[in-house]
C-alpha cells in the first residue's frame, strides 16, 4: 500500500503515526509534503517558544524518526496538484508521487477579513513559526500593539506581543464580548476584567473598516469613526480551511470553505481522504488539536479496513491565558429551557464557574471555569461519561463541605473513560499501564501517550496513578500491615466473596508470614461483621484482642472487669440485688458506668466463668464492652414518667439495644435516645442517636465524645420507629463496610467523600442501591445472635481456658495485689 | 522447634501440647516462677519467655497476640502492645525497653518441656 500525506502539521505527522504503527502487518510505502521548512511540531504550545522554547523543543518527532520509519519527507515542499485519473501528486519542485490512497491534511491559514490596508508593514498572521520570528524581528520597533480577534487565538497572539516587550497592547472584538464561542457574558466581563488587572486592554464590539498608515501601519480605524494608534498588528480573527488544491482537483468543498466528508473521513473521492482543520464534516469545522488526532485515527483505521466512524467531537477546551484560567467544556450555554444553571462568581478573586445541569438534576451537560479551570478534567468526564449528579451539584464547583479530597473523583470513572481526549487514551489503558509496572507520570506517558499533547490531563493521569498504585496498597499505604496488601474494606469484599469463617482461612488466602496484632483484630472483627459466629470458635480465639479473646476488659493489675447488658439502663431491684450479691461474693469493686450500666471490677481470670454462670441464671447476658461492638443505648425515662416526654425512649432504646446487641463493627459504637427536644439521654454525641419529635423519631448519625468531641448530623426527620430501625440497619452496615480499622463513625464522615450529604444519599435514598443488602446483612446477624459468656458457661472446653496457670488451673495470680479506698479495694498502683 | 537447642539445664514437664492454644500462649507456673509459653502452629515451633512484661511489671505475656515481624516471631503485651522478639526477648517497639527472658521448649511425643537451666532473672524497669 502506498499512501501519500500532503500537510506535515499536527494532524499530518499523527497520520505517519497512525500508519507506521499499522505496518507490521502490512508493507507501506509513506510519502509526505510539507510546506514548511521543519517537520511537524506543537503547534499548540506555540506562545512557549517565547518562553525560551526553541523550535526543536517543539517538535513533535526529529527528523531521524522519519528516515528511521522508511518515511520519505519532502519540506518546504508544497503539493501543487492532484491528478484524480491517474492517483498521483506533483509538488512546487517538480516531483510526482502516485499513491493508492491519499491524505489531505493541510490545515488551515489565518483568516484575514477584507479589510484595506492589511498588506501594510508591520501586520502579522499568528500561524507558525514564520510568523513568530518575523514578528520578533519587528517589534523593537514597534510600542503600541493591536490584535485583531478576541477569540481563543487572539488572546494567545496577545500575549505574544505582551511577551515581546509590547506592554501597550489592545485586543479588538468585533462581537460584544471576548471567546464568544466558548464563555458567556458574564464569564466574559470576569475574563475581560482579569485581563485588565494584567494589563491587557479589551475593545469589544469594535469593527476594524481599515489598517491606517503609509507603508507601515500606524492605527486601526473603526466603523464607529474612533481611531487606535497601532505601529504592530496581529491579525487572528479566525481560520480558513486551505482546501484550494481540492477545490482545483474538483473534490466537493462547502460554500465557506472546507473539504466536504464523511464519517470515514473520506472526500468525494473514496481514495482521497480530508483531515484536520480542512476537513468539512458535518457542516463543522474542527479548529482544534484533539478532534484532528481523532480524524487521523479514524482516516487511518479505515483506509486498512477497520471500521470506525467520527461522529463530531465536543469542543471543551481548557487553557491558560495569559495566567488566567479559561475552560468551557460540553455545552457551555444551552437554551435556558433545556436546563438549569448553577453560577459562582468571586469577583474579587475574579473567578466565574458556571454549569449547565438537566432539569430533573441528574446529569451535568456542560460548562464555563474562568480564573480557577481545577476542576475542569473532572467536570468534562462527569458530563461526557454521564456520571449522576450528587445531591447537591454546586458541590461539584464549591466542593463538598469539610473534606479536602479530590482523588475519590477520578475513582468513580468507569474504566471507558477517555481521560487524555487528544491521545484517545482511556482511563482503563492508564490504570494497566500503572499495573504493569509504569508507576512515574514519565513511564505512563511514554508508554500510553497521555498527556503527551495539550498535557491538560495530567493532573488527572497523576491522581489515577496514585489511586490505581494505592489500590494496590503500594503508595499510600493504606493497607492493613506486611502480612496483608489489602484495606479493611477490600478484605472485607474477599472474605465475604470466599465465605471465609476462620483467621487461618483468611491467612492462607490472602496473606503472609504469621499475622500479627494489627492485623489478627482486623480480621476477627470483619469476621464477626461478616457472620456473628462464637468469636473464641474455629481456632479465632487466638486472632482476638486481648479482652475479646477473655471477653472481659483487662484491667490494672492482670484482673478484669465485667460489665453485663443492660438494656436502655433500665434495671429491676432483684437484679440489682443480684449484681450486689456476685460482687460480694467475689469482692468486685463496683461502679456505674458512663452508659447506664453497672462495672464490677477486679475479677480474677479463673473467676470469670463462675461469675457469668451467675449472671447468667439470673437473666443477664454479656455487655460487649470488651468489643469493638455495640456497647449501649442510653435513655432518658420517657413520656412513661417525664411530665415532658414525647415517646417513649426507654422502651424504643431497649428495641435498639437487643436488636443491635454483640454486633461489632471497624470500632466500639454509642447510641441513645431522648423522649423530648430536651435531649437528656445526651443521643447527639453518639455514633447514632434519636431523638422524639411530635411527629416520630429524629436520626441524629457519627456523633463523638472522647478526645475530639463532635456533634451527631440529622440524618433523617420524624421517622416512624420501623423507618428509623431500618435507616439505622444501612447506616451501620454501610459503616462497617466501609470504615478503616479502629475509625468511630464520626472520622469515618469527616474522610468520607461527599460528606454527609453523600451518606445520607446512601441511607435515605439507596443512590448506591445496596440498601436491600445492608439490611439482609443486618438481619443476618441479629438472627445469629447469641450471648457468647452463656456458650462459654455451657462449654467446659471453652471454660478451661480461663483459668491463669495452664498446669496449675485451681491457682490465681499470686502477684495480684489489691489496696483498699472508700471500702471498696482498687488495684495496687503500677510502677 | 527449640529442640535443636543444645542444653545443659533441667527441663521440666510443663504441659500437653493440646493444652496450648493453637498460634496462642499459656502461662506456667514452675516453682514461684510464672512462664509464657506459645505455640506457633502454622511453622510447628513453640517458644517461651517470661510472663512478666517489663514495661509495667505486669504478669499478661501469655495473654498477649502473637505473630510475627519480617518472619521473627513476637508477642504483644496487651496493656500497652508493645512487642517482644520470641527469639532474643528484645522489646521490637521501644529499643529502650528491657529484654525477656527466654528459655529453649522442646517437644517429646505430645508433651511440651521447658529448660530453665538458666536461673531466670526478672528485668529491672
Amino acid at each position: 500500500m502506498k499512501v501519500v500525506v500532503i500537510g506535515n502539521g499536527m494532524v499530518g505527522y499523527k497520520c505517519c503515526e497512525k500508519l507506521i504503527a499499522r505496518s507490521a502487518s502490512s508493507p507501506l510505502e509513506l510519502v509526505v509534503f510539507g510546506e514548511e521548512p521543519r517537520p511537524a511540531y506543537d503547534r499548540v504550545h506555540l506562545t512557549s517558544w517565547f518562553d525560551g522554547k526553541t523550535a526543536n523543543d517543539l517538535l513533535l518527532a526529529p527528523l531521524s524518526w522519519y528516515t528511521d520509519n522508511g518515511i520519505r519527507l519532502h519540506l518546504g515542499d508544497p503539493v501543487m496538484q492532484i491528478d484524480r485519473t491517474h492517483k498521483t501528486v506533483t509538488s512546487y519542485k517538480g516531483i510526482t508521487e502516485p499513491y493508492d490512497y491519499l491524505v489531505i491534511a493541510t490545515g488551515s491559514a489565518a483568516f484575514v477579513p477584507p479589510v484595506p490596508g492589511m498588506d501594510k508593514k508591520g501586520v502579522f498572521i499568528y500561524r507558525t513559526i514564520e510568523d513568530l520570528e518575523m514578528m520578533k524581528a519587528y517589534a523593537p520597533q514597534a510600542s503600541c500593539g493591536a490584535v485583531i480577534g478576541g477569540g481563543l487565538l487572539g488572546l494567545e497572539a496577545a500575549k505574544a506581543l505582551l511577551d515581546l516587550g509590547i506592554s501597550n497592547t489592545h485586543v479588538i472584538e468585533f462581537s460584544p464580548r471576548l471567546m464568544p464561542r466558548q464563555i458567556d457574558e458574564q464569564g466574559a466581563a470576569i475574563l475581560q476584567h482579569k485581563l485588565h488587572q494584567l494589563g491587557l486592554k479589551i475593545l469589544t464590539g469594535k469593527n476594524t473598516r481599515e489598517v491606517m498608515g503609509n507603508e507601515a501601519v500606524t492605527g486601526l480605524q473603526f466603523a464607529d469613526d474612533t481611531i487606535l494608534p497601532a505601529d504592530i498588528v496581529v491579525v487572528s480573527a479566525g481560520i480558513k480551511p486551505r482546501d484550494e488544491l481540492a477545490k482545483a482537483c474538483g473534490l466537493a468543498t462547502g460554500p465557506r470553505g472546507g473539504i466536504i466528508v464523511n464519517e470515514q473521513l473520506q472526500t468525494s473521492d473514496p481514495f482521497i481522504y480530508a483531515v484536520g482543520e480542512c476537513a468539512l464534516h458535518n457542516n463543522m469545522i474542527y479548529g482544534l488539536v484533539a478532534p484532528g488526532y481523532e480524524m487521523a485515527e479514524v482516516a487511518i483505521s479505515h483506509m486498512c479496513s477497520d471500521h470506525k466512524a467520527f461522529t463530531g467531537f465536543d469542543m471543551s477546551t481548557k487553557l491558560k491565558l495569559i495566567g488566567v484560567d479559561v475552560a468551557s467544556f460540553g455545552d457551555p450555554f444551552p437554551a435556558p429551557d433545556t436546563c438549569h444553571s448553577i453560577v459562582f462568581e468571586d469577583k474579587y478573586k475574579g473567578t466565574y464557574k458556571r454549569i449547565n445541569i438537566t432539569p430533573d438534576g441528574q446529569f451535568l451537560l456542560g460548562g464555563i471555569l474562568i480564573g480557577d479551570a481545577a476542576a475542569y478534567n473532572l467536570l468534562l468526564q462527569t458530563a461526557r461519561n454521564k456520571m449522576v449528579l450528587p445531591a447537591n451539584p454546586e458541590e461539584l464547583l464549591l466542593g463538598s463541605r469539610g473534606t479536602a479530597d479530590n482523588g475519590a473523583g477520578v475513582t468513580a470513572l468507569p474504566d471507558e473513560a477517555m481521560i487524555c481526549s487528544c491521545e484517545n487514551v482511556s482511563k482503563g489503558t492508564i490504570c494497566q499501564a500503572v499495573t504493569d509496572g509504569h508507576e512515574t507520570l514519565d513511564d505512563v506517558k511514554k508508554c500510553t501517550k497521555a498527556g503527551t499533547c495539550c498535557g491538560g490531563c495530567t493532573p488527572m493521569v497523576k491522581d489515577l496513578i496514585t489511586a490505581t498504585m494505592k489500590a494496590q496498597g503500594k503508595y499510600i499505604r493504606n493497607v492493613v500491615c506486611e502480612h496483608f496488601a489489602y484495606s479493611r474494606q477490600e478484605m472485607l469484599d474477599l472474605i465475604k466473596l470466599k465465605s471465609l469463617r476462620s483467621f487461618d482461612e483468611v491467612l492462607d488466602h490472602y496473606g503472609s508470614g504469621e499475622g500479627c496484632e494489627v492485623c489478627k483484630p482486623v480480621v476477627a472483627s470483619i469476621l464477626a461483621s461478616l457472620w456473628n459466629d462464637m468469636i473464641l470458635d474455629k481456632g479465632n480465639d487466638t486472632a482476638q484482642d486481648s479482652n475479646d479473646r477473655y471477653l472481659a476488659n483487662i484491667q490494672k493489675g492482670g484482673t478484669y472487669s465485667v460489665v453485663p447488658r443492660i438494656p436502655g439502663g433500665e434495671i429491676t431491684p432483684e437484679k440489682l440485688i443480684v449484681i450486689g450479691e456476685i460482687a460480694t461474693k467475689y469482692n468486685l469493686y463496683t461502679k456505674i458506668t458512663g452508659g447506664q450500666r453497672i462495672d464490677l471490677f477486679g475479677a480474677h481470670l479463673s473467676d470469670l466463668p463462675d461469675i457469668w454462670e451467675e449472671l447468667i441464671a439470673a437473666g443477664f447476658e454479656s455487655g460487649h464492652a470488651y468489643g469493638k461492638a455495640l456497647r449501649t443505648v442510653k435513655s432518658c425515662v420517657g413520656s412513661t414518667w417525664c411530665r415532658f416526654g414525647l415517646h417513649d425512649s426507654v422502651s424504643f432504646a431497649i428495641q435498639i439495644e437487643e436488636r443491635y446487641r454483640g454486633l461489632r463493627a471497624p470500632h466500639k459504637i454509642k447510641s441513645a435516645v431522648s423522649g423530648c427536644i430536651r435531649e437528656c439521654a445526651e443521643a447527639q454525641s453518639k455514633d447514632f442517636g434519636i431523638i422524639a419529635t411530635e411527629k416520630g423519631w429524629n436520626l441524629y448519625v457519627c456523633g463523638n465524645g472522647g478526645s475530639k468531641p463532635q456533634h451527631a448530623q440529622l440524618l433523617a426527620a420524624d421517622l416512624d420507629s420501623d423507618t428509623c430501625i431500618r435507616y439505622i440497619d444501612r447506616f451501620l452496615m454501610f459503616y462497617i463496610k466501609t470504615a478503616d480499622p479502629l475509625t468511630r463513625t464520626a472520622t469515618w464522615l469527616n474522610k468520607l467523600d461527599g460528606g454527609m450529604d453523600y451518606l445520607r444519599n446512601v441511607v435515605v435514598n439507596d443512590s448506591l442501591g445496596i440498601a436491600e443488602q445492608l439490611e439482609a446483612a443486618m438481619q443476618l446477624l441479629v438472627d445469629n445472635y447469641k450471648c457468647e459468656w452463656r456458650e462459654v458457661v455451657e462449654n467446659p472446653e471453652l471454660r478451661k481456658r480461663f483459668s491463669h496457670f495452664v498446669n496449675a488451673p485451681a491457682d490465681k495470680d499470686p502477684t495480684v495485689k489489691f489496696e483498699t479506698m472508700r471500702a471498696q479495694k482498687k488495684a495496687a498502683e503500677w510502677k | 522447634m527449640s529442640t535443636t537447642h543444645t542444653t545443659t539445664g533441667t527441663w521440666f514437664f510443663a504441659c500437653k501440647t493440646t493444652d496450648v492454644p493453637t498460634n496462642g500462649g499459656v502461662c506456667v507456673k514452675y516453682n514461684d516462677e510464672q512462664i509464657a509459653l506459645f505455640f506457633f502452629a502454622r511453622r510447628n515451633e513453640w517458644y517461651a519467655t517470661q510472663n512478666l512484661c517489663p514495661h509495667r511489671r505486669q504478669m499478661a505475656l501469655s495473654r498477649g497476640m502473637t505473630g510475627t515481624v519480617q518472619d521473627e516471631p513476637k508477642v504483644a503485651c496487651p496493656f500497652h502492645k508493645k512487642t517482644f522478639s520470641l527469639k532474643d526477648g528484645r522489646c521490637l517497639s521501644d529499643e529502650h525497653e528491657c529484654s525477656l527472658t527466654t528459655y529453649p521448649v522442646k517437644i517429646v511425643d505430645d508433651r511440651v518441656y521447658i529448660n530453665v537451666a538458666e536461673i531466670p532473672v526478672m528485668a529491672e524497669v
